[in-house]
């Protein structure tokens, strides 16, 4: 009885982690993608491919390899990781900011991507308009170009929150399996498995793909909304 | 050159050169003529700021917009514009959009909100959404939003030409009306004829990015060469409404002396009211014909004649006291009646010609 209390106790622990791993991760995906996707969208300069390519690079790039060089960066060894505990009593590896830093690399592209898509189809033209009404750059971005991008930003934060969520690879490299710091969905569910628990794997597992059912369904209607918005 | 408004472009853009030099006066509309691709909406852009002519200097009353190193950013000129197509920001609301600029604009204001809507008709649809208007009230509310900035310059680019003619219709009274009451010195781009003749007080004729010819409309329209005038050849006339004669519905103008009837205006007696008289509405006799359904017969002398590049047709200028008439007649006409240099001729011009309110513009292409 006691085994399954602290079984479910440790269960609800790591979705509560995902959770709060997702949505700082999202949060700050949305702070610097937003601005990196309009640059993207706008800029005709040669160095954007450079930054497009790098942005996008997550997609194809196994989480494993991701995660060993974030590793080889960060750890406690390396100038980077040094710094930071000397400046800022910051330890990047096996630890919970470590895997923010992580995700927001890994799940980059999917929300920079969506968004970028979104500001490239407004155009030039509503900037203009927004231009000789006196709106100045910065004031023709909050109130033309955020608004009309609401659903390519819709879609950046659901995938980007999704994806964090189901993340595996990358956080095992650089944040192990620490329970209640670093131990999230996806590594309790394979932690499960290796210890024939298939009952809890189950309830994990069918959570996530339902999650993600719902996520990819809410995504369809965004894209066609936003089809339609730009008729 | 010394007028309110003072431009020099000389720029070398993707497709083609930007050369001009225009000067323009503080009051009236300007009109930039020309077919597409000879530089009008680029011209009207660099004069915006929307486009940044490298080696551009732009004086707008005592402010200077641009020159070699200053460049006045769009956002801080003082000018309302109207784009092509329907512009209106999707995400808002007419009344919103009408406000857009309005939020902004510091200066006391001369146009007030009631004014436009009233004058632009748009009351009823103040809490639409863009989305929900047809193109002519879409064009409205977008020439509304442009005047409530407040500019001091109000710039169009063929604000009608994504409407059809009932659009077209709908909205030309409305630029009348706006340029006579509002008096905000005007540039509008515009490829038809018939549109400029009736908004315009001074035409810029353009061709290939350069100007060819500027000053006021009827001399240039006079002066444009043959098949410049993009398929709408046609004599622009000034006269003074004579009498209106509401039976049969039509009002007389006195031009040169000759009495011109055409289809009842409703300016006021005594004005000044100025029509166009397509090439292909007007035809020649050798002696005046009585029993003619054309009403207007005028008598002039033949100045010159070309041919139509269809070898079909010729174009002949034809001179009435101080006014330019044009008529376009077959080749084989124009040898039938021994067509020369001096001949006195008599011109009939229909009537229904003249009464342009029907007139659609015959638009090139």
């Amino acid at each position: 009885m006691l085994e399954t209390d602290m079984l479910q106790s440790e269960m609800w622990q790591a979705i509560w982690l995902s959770l709060q791993l997702a949505t700082v991760t999202t949060i700050i995906l949305l702070l610097i993608g937003t601005p990196l996707a309009w640059w993207l969208a706008r800029s005709g300069s040669f160095f954007k491919e450079v930054v497009a390519t790098l942005v996008a690079l997550p997609l194809v790039l196994p989480p494993t390899v991701l995660g060993f060089y974030l590793l080889v960066v960060m750890g406690p060894r390396s100038p980077l990781g040094q710094t930071l505990d000397e400046w800022f009593d910051l330890r990047l590896a096996f630890t919970f900011e470590g895997l923010v830093v992580g995700s927001v690399i890994y799940s980059m592209p999917f929300v920079v991507q969506p968004i970028r898509n979104a500001f490239e189809a407004i155009g030039s033209r509503p900037m203009e308009v927004a231009a000789t009404l006196r709106a100045s750059p910065l004031q023709a971005f909050f109130y033309v170009a955020l608004p009309l991008a609401r659903p390519g930003l819709l879609c950046g934060t659901v995938l980007g929150f999704a994806h964090t969520l189901g993340e595996f690879g990358v956080v095992l490299m650089i944040g192990g399996n620490i329970p209640g710091e670093t131990k999230v969905v996806a590594v309790a569910i394979y932690d499960y498995v290796e210890a024939l628990e298939w009952q809890q794997a189950h309830q994990l597992s069918a959570g996530l793909l339902l999650f993600s059912f719902v996520c990819i369904l809410t995504m369809n209607i965004l894209e066609k909304k936003m089809r339609r918005q730009s008729l | 050159m010394s007028g309110w408004l003072e431009g020099r472009f000389s720029t070398q853009f993707e497709q083609f050169c930007l050369d001009v030099e225009l000067s323009l006066p503080a009051q009236g509309v300007t009109a930039l003529f020309g077919r597409s691709g000879s530089g009008k909406t680029t011209l009207l852009r660099c004069l915006a700021g929307l486009q940044r002519a490298a080696n551009g200097r732009l004086k707008v009353g005592d402010q200077l917009w641009q020159d070699r190193r200053l460049f006045v950013p769009p956002h801080r000129r003082p000018i309302g514009y109207v784009f092509q197509e329907a512009s209106l920001l999707p995400h808002l609301s007419v009344k919103q959009n009408l406000c857009f600029g309005l939020a902004r604009t510091a200066q006391p204001t001369r146009i007030d909100y009631q004014q436009v809507v009233e004058l632009l008709a748009i009351n009823a649809l103040l809490d639409r959404m863009p989305d929900k208007l047809s193109g002519g009230e879409r064009q409205r509310v977008a020439i509304g939003r442009a005047l409530l900035t407040q500019p001091q310059l109000l710039l169009m680019d063929e604000p009608l030409s994504a409407l059809d003619t009932e659009g077209k219709q709908q909205i030309l009274p409305y630029l009348q009306t706006l340029a006579r009451t509002l008096a905000i010195p005007t540039v509008y781009v515009s490829h038809s004829l018939d549109e400029v003749c009736r908004l315009a007080d001074r035409m810029l004729y353009l061709e290939s990015g350069r100007v060819i010819d500027q000053g006021p409309l009827t001399e240039v329209v006079a002066r444009l060469p043959l098949g410049r005038q993009l398929g709408q050849e046609s004599a622009v006339v000034e006269a003074r409404l004579l009498a209106h004669d509401a039976g049969y519905g039509l009002s007389y103008l006195d031009l040169q002396g000759q009495r011109l009837s055409i289809n009842l205006r409703s300016a006021a007696l005594g004005d000044v009211i100025r029509v166009r008289i397509p090439a292909r509405d007007v035809a020649i006799s050798l002696t005046r014909i009585e029993g003619s359904s054309m009403l207007n017969t005028l008598p002039a002398t033949v100045t010159d004649f070309e041919p139509f590049a269809d070898g079909v047709r010729m174009l002949i200028r034809l001179r009435c006291g101080d006014t330019q008439l044009l008529s376009k007649i077959t080749r084989k006409s124009f040898q039938l009646l021994g067509i020369r240099r001096g001949l006195a001729v008599y011109a009939q011009i229909k009537t229904v010609s003249l009464f342009d309110d029907a007139e659609t513009g015959h638009d090139y292409g």
